[in-house]
Parts: C-alpha cells; structure tokens; sequence
C-alpha cells in the first residue's frame, strides 16, 4: 500500500473515532451523573432497570432511557417556526460532535514503515478551531428558544446565549496565555512541549510542562469558563428550572429533546478533552515523554498489566462493597462485579501470556509505539474522566448563580483576571529572555 | 479535480445563501443564510490554504457578529405585518437591474486586468496565514488598526450613554 493511500485511510479512520467518541462517552456520563449524584445524597441511587436480572448498577436505565424517549409523543407546538424549531437540536449536537478532530490521542509512531496519527486534523491553527466551532453552538440556543414560540424558551435562549458570549471574551483570553508560553497555536506541538520538564529562568524544576503548572491562573479561568459555555451548573441560567421551567428546550419532546440532551453531555465530554489536552499535558504519562516509553517496552508493558489490574481490582471492589452494603446483591447480580469488573485481572494476565508465548523476551518491532500508543491513550482517557467526575461533582454540590451575579462575574471579575494574567504572562516571558 | 468539485459546491452555497440575505422576509431567516455564506466563504478561504483566516472568518463572523445581529432582530420584535409593509414592491426589478449591470462590468474587470493570471491563482501561499495576519495588522497597517479600536470604544461609549443616563 502506498504512502498516500494509507494516510488518507488513516486520517477517514481517525475522523469517524473522534467523531463517535463523545457518543460513545454520553451514557456513561448519564450513568455517572444518576450514580455520582445519588453518593453526593446519600442515595442508593437508579438501579431497578434489569435486562434478564443483570443491572449493571443502573447502567442499564441507558436502554430503558432509549425505549421511553424514541416512544414519547413527538410534538411541534402551534405558532413555531417549523423548520428553525427542526432545525436547533440538529445543529446543537452536530456543533458538540465537531470539536474533537483536532485531539491527539497519542504520538504519532511508525508501524511496518508507515507512520501512523492518532489525530483526524493537525492544523496549524487547531486551538481556534475549538473555539469557532463552540461559538456556533450559540446559535442552536438562539433558534431553540426563538422558534419554540414560548416565552420561557426565549427568555432560556437568551440568557444562555449572553451568558455565552460573555465567558467566550475569558475563554479565549485564557487560552491567549497558553498560546504566549508554549509559543505555537497548534494542538499536538502545544501536547509534545507538554511532555518536558519545566525550565524557569534556565532551572529546571521537578514538575511536567503542563499548562496548570505554566498557566495556573489560565487554567482556573478556562476552566470556569468552560463550565459556564457547557451551561452547566452553577452557570445553567439557561435550564434555570425554579424559573424558566426547563428554558430554551421546554417546548422539545421525544428525540429533539434527547438530541438536545445528548449535547449537553457530549459537550461536556468535549471540555473534558480539551482541558486534559491543553492543561493537564493531553497524552503525556508525567516524567515519561514518548522516547522514554518507546526505550523501555518491557517497562511500559509492566506498567499497561500493573494499571489494567488495578483498574480492575479497585473499580470490582467498589462495586461490590457499594452492591453488597447498599443494594444486597442475589442471583445473576452477585456475579456482575467480577464480570464487569474484575474482568480487568484475566486481561492483563492474557496480554502477558499471549506475548511471551508467541515473543519470548525480545519484543516485535511494531511494539514498542503501539505499547507506548496505549498507555498514553489511558492517560488521556484518565484525565478526561476525572475532568467527567468533575462537571457531575460540582454540580451537585454547588448552588446556581442569579443572573445579574453571572454577568458581574464575568464581566468584571473573570476579563479583567484574563487581562491581568495575559500582562503578568508576558512580562515573566520577557524577562526570560 | 476534487478541489474543482469542492470549489463549485462551496461557491454555489456561498451564492445561494448569499441570495436568501436579501431575499427572505423573515429577518432570522436572512440572519441564519448570512451565517451559511460566511461558512461558504471560509471554505472558500481554506480552499486557499488560509486556514487562519477562514477559522477567523466562522469565529468572528459567524459566531460573534451575526449572534449579535440575532439578538437585535429579536429585540426590535418585528410583527409579520410591520415585515410585509417594508418589503420593497419594485424589489424584483431592482436586483434584475443589478444582474444586468454586474453582468456588463464583471467582462470589463477583466479587460482592465489583462496581464492578471486568473485560472492559477493569484494569492501567495503565505495569503491568511496566521504569520502574514499578524504581521498585516501590527506591523504594516498599526496606526489604522489602533484607529479601529478607537472607533470601536467610541461606539461602545455612545451605546453606554444612550442606554445608562445616570451611571
């Protein structure tokens, strides 16, 4: 196959993943939302939901959730404008799909002399494509709450819509400083400079180059704003249920309403990424960078068996103290902490046996990157849930803000910070030099 | 060839939409078709390799200006009749007299430009670049760029005044 032919099969395959992945993300983060906010009450939380008694700990209330949306009665309220009331949840979750393109999931390797790219689009300008791409998503709010012809959706459209141009002037002002201190705006050179160390006045210090510890005050702003652009608590003005009802999407049932709650959290999903790839060193193993993995793949195969394990010891034991204390397993149920996750255990033991019996001790040459290509996609993929966990957490323990406290908070706290960091940004810079 | 096919699809949205501007009544309406021809038209600048300048394009463009326009078009709160009332009743005939005239010029622009090579292109391949941008704007053209600012605060002053009597 030649070189061309292969890229291109390359890049179409890494376009359909990154596009399919914040779905894919979007019933696991439902699950987390139902579970996270039941630990945070001190409730048992969803779990009656059962396909043959397997419940999965209410991962199953997913389908159930499917079933009664794609059943409910699909309503187009009089007096609407038919094709832009259509139109909204359509362009709300396609807009929540797009941004991920620009990810890179793990350093491109080289396998059998083709180099192969975890990444669908390497722009030189990728950072302001993830913006360009969420400011459009402005306008799915904007016609959602217009053409329902109800005044709560508009009041919902428009104060959601303010509220998101206000914090895109910090968000982008925050991403200003980043760009200043790793002095490129493309996304994977943005992620390799993230995997050294960082060097302040020609010291280096014992810290990754990661863009919280460069950027900590960056970091909290984008991070807040980030959580005010998903419309998530305490910035969901939009939804604001004491008072709008249910805001820009009261008057959508059926599947325009599960579109456009499919968004919300596949956007959610997408801040997840962006944050962890732009703050928190996107693929990068801390003190590990790419040569370092790709050097040493018996360490890197240990520590893919150690963390699978691991993963599978403390998620299987969790759910069945969890089952056992609060939910008192029976039947087909008792068996669903090792099937689910215990499973992790026979995993990592088959990888082990399936490469020294048909490897020995000396590796294959294609699997040094591939190793390293894993671990670094379960960095990702940690960083992400944790930033997932994050958006459920302070949702649930946080108050929503009145609207006018919103506005003053960005406006007159949130820019004038961004301003402030960008001049403190550049005169460290300068006396850098 | 597939640049050629791209080129036609994205210049007849561009056109299209372009046409729905100033063709709808419905003031949203002509809003959202602006939103799509500047889509088509950063395509068009990505098909020219200014990646910046197209992503530029749906940022300010598309996403901050025209949610802006939105917002006043649903502020003023326009009846349906107040729309019918404003629609232009020699419209028709005023764009055909446009067509007519564009047709005559646009063979004259290329008569002024004879030495002009249009089929190849004529942009350079730093053109909308975020290099050739930057220095553009804050090298070449500083003063008038500075200017623009001002012009700009003026406006947001006038806006404060006008809304807010008594700060």
């Amino acid at each position: 196959m030649d070189n061309q032919l292969f890229t291109l099969i390359n890049i179409a395959v890494m376009t359909v993943v990154m596009w399919i992945t914040p779905l894919q993300f979007v019933p696991f983060m439902i699950w987390l939302e139902r579970k996270g906010s039941a630990i945070i009450q001190d409730r048992i939380g969803p779990n009656r939901a059962e396909i043959l008694g397997v419940r999965l700990f209410g991962m199953i209330h997913n389908f159930a959730d499917v079933v009664k949306l794609l059943n409910k009665e699909n309503i187009t309220p009089s007096g609407s404008n038919k094709f832009y009331y259509w139109l909204a949840p359509f362009w709300s979750m396609t807009v929540s799909l797009l941004p991920l393109l620009i990810i890179p999931l793990a350093a491109p390797i080289m396998v059998g002399g083709h180099n192969i790219v975890f990444q669908a689009a390497n722009f030189d300008v990728g950072i302001l494509y993830v913006l360009s791409i969420t400011s459009m998503g402005v306008f799915a709010v904007i016609l959602a709450g217009w053409a329902s012809n109800s005044k709560f959706s508009l009041l919902g459209g428009l104060r959601s819509s303010a509220q998101m141009i206000s914090y895109e002037l910090s968000m982008g002002l925050a991403i200003v400083g980043l760009l200043m201190v790793y002095q490129t705006t493309q996304v994977s050179a943005i992620v390799e400079n993230q995997g050294a160390l960082v060097t302040a006045w020609g010291h280096a210090l014992p810290l990754p180059n990661w863009g919280i510890f460069l950027q900590p005050f960056g970091f909290i702003l984008f991070l807040v704003a980030s959580f005010a652009e998903t419309n998530r608590n305490p910035f969901d003005l939009a939804e604001g249920e004491s008072e709008l009802v249910a805001g820009y999407h009261i008057e959508y049932s059926s599947v325009k309403f599960a579109l456009f709650f499919m968004a919300e959290y596949s956007n959610m999903v997408v801040a997840a990424f962006v944050i962890s790839t732009l703050f928190l060193g996107g693929y990068q193993v801390p003190y590990a960078p790419t040569e370092v993995l790709m050097a040493h793949p018996h360490g890197v195969l240990i520590a893919l068996c150690v963390l699978v394990a691991l993963k599978g010891g403390v998620l299987g034991y969790i759910f069945q103290v969890h089952g056992e204390r609060q939910e008192g397993l029976k039947g087909v149920r008792k068996a669903e902490p090792f099937f689910f996750a215990y499973l992790g255990y026979g995993l990592a033991l088959a990888a082990i046996v399936v490469l020294f019996l048909s490897f020995g001790w000396t590796l294959p040459d294609w699997a040094p990157g591939v190793m390293a290509a894993v671990l670094q996609l379960g960095a990702l993929l940690a960083k992400v849930f944790f930033f997932c966990w994050l958006f459920v957490w302070v949702r649930w323990t946080l108050p929503r803000f009145r609207y006018d406290q919103l506005m003053r908070l960005g406006w007159k706290v949130m820019l004038p910070l961004a301003l402030v960091n960008l001049l403190v940004t550049g005169l460290v810079l300068l006396t850098q030099k | 060839m597939i640049e050629t096919v791209l080129f036609y699809i994205l210049a007849a949205a561009l056109i299209g939409f372009g046409l729905m501007v100033i063709t709808r009544t419905n003031p949203i309406a002509s809003a959202m078709a602006m939103v799509g021809a500047f889509a088509g038209l950063a395509g068009l600048y990505a098909m020219l390799n200014a990646r910046f300048l197209s992503i530029i394009q749906i940022l300010v463009y598309a996403g901050g200006i025209m949610v802006l326009v939105i917002f006043v078009i649903m502020l003023l709160n326009l009846e349906p009749e107040d729309l019918q009332r404003m629609r232009a009743k020699g419209f028709v005939v005023l764009l055909a007299l446009i067509g007519v005239g564009a047709a005559i010029v646009s063979p004259m622009l290329f008569c002024v430009i004879p030495n002009k090579d249009w089929a190849n292109g004529s942009v350079s391949p730093e053109f909308g670049s975020m290099a050739s941008v930057g220095a553009k704007m804050f090298a070449d053209h500083l003063f008038p760029f500075e200017i623009l600012s001002l012009v700009l605060l003026t406006a947001v002053v006038g806006a404060l005044v006008l809304a807010k009597r008594k700060l």
